[in-house]
């Protein structure tokens, strides 16, 4: 079972982002992804181990190969989505009033 | 342990402010503080507006003077409650059927002077239809999962850099 911040670190990476939308694109293995991107096949490999472990892709054996796609079970929905939104938004609001607050307090003085 | 996912998402926040100016700012200064990574709309954003009467409509304005309403104001009590619809969808674009929007209500309480609690709850989750539980539903889709994963991945990676990110747990738990 995943957990949100595992995944929100996995995905904090540009070429792990970039990795996991070629595969949500379609399914593919280590050789293609380091054929479609500027990296190795070894960083390729780390990548996807780092994306396997906070759930979000799984792999399986196609012949010779490994070919590796998403987990659909690490994908969250619209209510883990709203739950990091709101608590991400809040902490913003409070920052925003607060510094308001003090910015005013000062301009009084 | 398991979390139940329920069709409504709760969560609060202490402010020093006074319980006015909490409100004032919620809802005046949408832009001030939305976490910028999350709008609808298509062209950059110059501003959000929201007018201030129950019945009003809440909207992204772009640099190019476009506008997107993606939510209409169903309470506005200064300064105590705020309600207003989420009228976007699963899709990610704006949700033009009104029983498929979800609301999301804001109440504002005085502790002390300079001191409010916020309570929010976004509810009715489940109006929104099949595939709101998680977006694995959106697999077997055609439409909508390679934007809904684009915009998922985008969204991911600027959370996980702005401040209070990862840390950041609910009230309830």
């Amino acid at each position: 079972m995943t957990t949100y911040g595992n995944a929100l670190t996995a995905l904090g990476d540009p070429t792990r982002r970039a990795i996991f939308e070629h595969l949500a694109e379609r399914p593919a293995a280590v050789v293609d992804l380091a054929a479609l991107l500027p990296v190795s096949r070894p960083a390729v490999s780390q990548h996807l181990k780092v994306l396997k472990e906070a759930g979000l892709v799984r792999d399986a054996p196609v012949g010779n190969r490994r070919v590796y796609s998403l987990d659909p079970a690490g994908l969250t929905g619209l209510h883990d989505y709203l739950d990091r939104f709101w608590n991400t938004a809040l902490h913003s609001f409070k920052e925003r009033v607060e510094h308001q607050h003090q910015k005013e307090e000062h301009t009084d003085d | 342990m398991t979390e139940i996912h329920t069709a409504a998402v709760t969560t609060s926040i202490v402010v020093d402010a006074p319980v006015e100016r909490a409100f004032a700012v919620f809802t005046e200064d949408m832009a001030g503080w939305w976490p910028p990574e999350h709008h609808i709309i298509a062209a950059p954003l110059a501003d959000m507006v929201l007018e201030p009467r129950s019945g009003g409509r809440i909207y992204d304005v772009g640099t190019d003077g476009s506008e997107c309403q993606w939510a209409r104001v169903l309470a506005y009590e200064p300064p105590n409650r705020f309600v207003f619809s989420w009228d976007i969808s699963l899709q990610w674009q704006v949700e033009t059927d009104h029983a498929k929007t979800s609301e999301v209500e804001v109440r504002f309480i005085a502790e002390e002077s300079n001191r409010t609690r916020v309570e929010l709850e976004h509810r009715h989750l489940d109006r929104h239809g099949d595939g709101w539980e998680a977006m694995r539903d959106g697999v077997g889709s055609p439409d909508g999962w390679g934007s809904g994963l684009r915009r998922f991945a985008s969204w991911v990676a600027g959370s996980s850099g702005s401040p209070g990110g990862t840390g950041v747990t609910a009230s309830a738990g």
